[in-house]
């Protein structure tokens, strides 16, 4: 009786805002507008799927984000490994504590001032990018896709560093030790030993590298100069095209649910 | 000893921090034999193993290993192999691919790594477990693979790091008697660590007994038990009493005191009262409060009284001096 009690607002969190607000956007992706009043029509009907699936400008919004996304999470991942090792298996327990802190802190500043940040660094011409690095002859790549990668990988990072990071922690010492006395150079230890060990913190990490980018459309506003994500089409079609912004957001969802799937069936989710 | 020096350590030295965990050990280890470095926690037996495995450097000194400093050597550049205390298994390796580590590293034909992998599971009776994970195994069996995985790399030199400590006293004691059998048939040396005296003195051909980072003493186990040159090692390895007679200062183990009823002849004699009788299986120590102090004995002539007043005697041959 009082776990019923204790239980009836998480679940009638989940149920009205979460279940409920994803079932009104799919519900919503088969209605239409009224071209003339602009006001949704709620009859149901395949109409804006036809359209997005016919329209290859779509196919190449998703393509994009999609390598975007990957991108992300390739970039993290490649620069989470290194850091979360030094983190966990090289610093003192002292400088650990610290490192763990100087990740996070990002994460208390604000999503835009960071991406602002990230505008003012890219700036071409101008930017601190280029004035840096012009001297040694690199210009800053500009607004555009690159500009959108190193934003969100910049802003992803420390969710790919945390999990790699706890799970180096558990992964105990010795084992490196063993494969060492076996005969075995660091680089194969990393292969043979640390990798499919952490393989869970990777796949962790990278359900939320992925699925943000996926999502996002703040940061292609403002660094991707002319490019759009995914969540820039939704924005746009928000208020003219709600059905229609409805149906391209069910794109991202059905992405992240297949590669859940994927996840699942690599038996990476059970040891998590 | 006439077999050719393996291993030669000097002027090892290792600090951590403020601890100095080795300072300026030398140790000649021959070929084939059997040693047992001995020692209470911190003493600084481990690190010495693992600084001829390589996962310590020292801080100044050398080990050579077969003629060739090796003390900067990283570990996969050392023919040497080790047991660890956890066994460190890799867990998402099967127990074959475990065993087959090492052998894939180098290189071998995938034929005869089978093969040796396959030797070495029915060296440590194991046949048909290749196909486990370690997390299905007992510790027993674990313990076996480990050392199986160690060994099927046929190393010059074989480090065991306290392997039986997680074990249960019986599989223990069955495991020492495996492991000393399994080092006699292949004939490799083997370095054991271990804080465990009987243990020690079970299995080795030479005991290296540590203190505070030095060694109190190197000898067999016999001229550790029965001449301990230092009262730590006297009092880590067996039991000692320590009697002050006069001006003279004896150390004499318990089992050489004789304790009885009536007064029994020998060169050292002691009247006491029978305090308390401690029965630990094997034995029974008898504790007699004398005028030179509390003595223990274990070895009764009859059966005894607590409370009575009873006679010690023992050989004086059998005191032995300490610094």
């Amino acid at each position: 009786m009082r776990l019923t009690a204790l239980l009836t607002a998480p679940v009638l969190w989940l149920v009205v805002a979460y279940l409920g607000a994803l079932a009104m956007l799919l519900v919503t992706a088969f209605f239409t507008i009224d071209s003339f009043t602009g006001n949704v029509i709620q009859q149901f009907n395949f109409g804006n799927f036809q359209d997005m699936l016919t329209d290859a400008a779509y196919k190449n919004v998703v393509l994009r984000t999609l390598g975007i996304a990957i991108s992300v999470t390739f970039f993290c991942t490649v620069l989470a490994i290194p850091m979360a090792f030094y983190m966990a298996k090289i610093a003192r327990p002292k400088t650990q504590k610290i490192l763990v802190a100087l990740v996070l802190t990002p994460l208390w500043a604000s999503y835009l001032v960071k991406i602002y940040a990230w505008r003012t660094m890219l700036e071409p011409g101008n930017g601190v990018l280029d004035w840096l690095l012009k001297p040694i002859g690199i210009h800053s790549p500009g607004f555009g896709g690159p500009a959108i990668i190193i934003g969100l990988s910049y802003l992803w990072l420390p969710y790919m560093i945390l999990p790699i990071y706890a799970g180096l922690e558990r992964l105990p010492n010795n084992l490196l030790d063993a494969s060492g006395d076996l005969g075995a150079h660091n680089f194969y230890t990393f292969r043979k030993v640390i990798l499919p060990l952490i393989f869970p913190s990777l796949v962790a990490g990278s359900m939320f590298t992925f699925s943000l980018s996926l999502g996002d459309y703040i940061t292609a506003q403002i660094i991707g100069g002319k490019l759009q994500m995914l969540g820039n089409v939704v924005y746009q079609n928000f208020s003219i095209n709600l059905p229609f912004a409805a149906t391209i957001a069910t794109i991202p969802v059905t992405i992240m649910a297949l590669y859940l799937y994927l996840v699942r069936r690599t038996g990476a989710l059970a040891s998590m | 000893m006439s077999s050719p020096v393996i291993i030669s350590i000097r002027g090892l030295t290792r600090s951590f921090g403020d601890v100095h965990a080795v300072t300026g050990i030398d140790l000649d280890i021959y070929e084939g034999e059997f040693i047992t470095l001995l020692g209470p926690s911190g003493s600084g037996k481990t690190t010495v193993l693992r600084m001829i495995a390589g996962f310590e450097k020292p801080d100044a000194g050398s080990i050579s290993l077969s003629g060739k400093d090796v003390s900067q050597l990283p570990p996969y550049e050392r023919d040497v192999n080790t047991v660890f205390q956890d066994y460190a298994l890799f867990p998402h390796m099967n127990v074959l691919s475990n065993i087959e580590y090492g052998l894939r590293v180098k290189g071998v034909a995938k034929a005869e790594r089978l093969e040796r992998a396959t030797e070495a599971l029915h060296q440590v009776r194991l046949e048909g477990y290749g196909e486990r994970k370690p997390s299905q195994l007992s510790g027993g069996q674990r313990q076996r693979v480990a050392l199986a995985r160690a060994l099927v790399n046929r190393p010059s030199v074989l480090l065991l790091d306290e392997p039986l400590g997680a074990l249960d006293l019986k599989l223990r004691e069955q495991m020492q008697i495996e492991l000393k059998a399994l080092q006699r048939a292949v004939g490799i040396t083997f370095i054991f660590v271990t804080h465990d005296q009987e243990e020690a003195l079970t299995m080795s051909d030479r005991i290296a007994v540590f203190n505070q980072g030095k060694i109190e003493q190197l000898g067999t186990p016999r001229e550790i038990y029965n001449s301990p040159r230092s009262s730590f090692v006297s009092e880590f390895v067996g039991q000692t009493n320590k009697i002050q007679i006069a001006d003279e200062k004896i150390n004499i183990r318990p089992e050489y005191i004789t304790i009885s009823n009536t007064h029994i002849e020998d060169s050292r004699v002691a009247k006491g009262v029978l305090k308390d009788i401690i029965f630990v299986g094997a034995t029974t120590r008898y504790l007699v409060e004398t005028d030179f102090g509390l003595i223990i004995a274990n070895n009764p002539k009859e059966t005894l009284v607590l409370g009575s007043s009873v006679h010690l005697s023992w050989d004086k041959n059998k005191e032995f001096l300490v610094r």
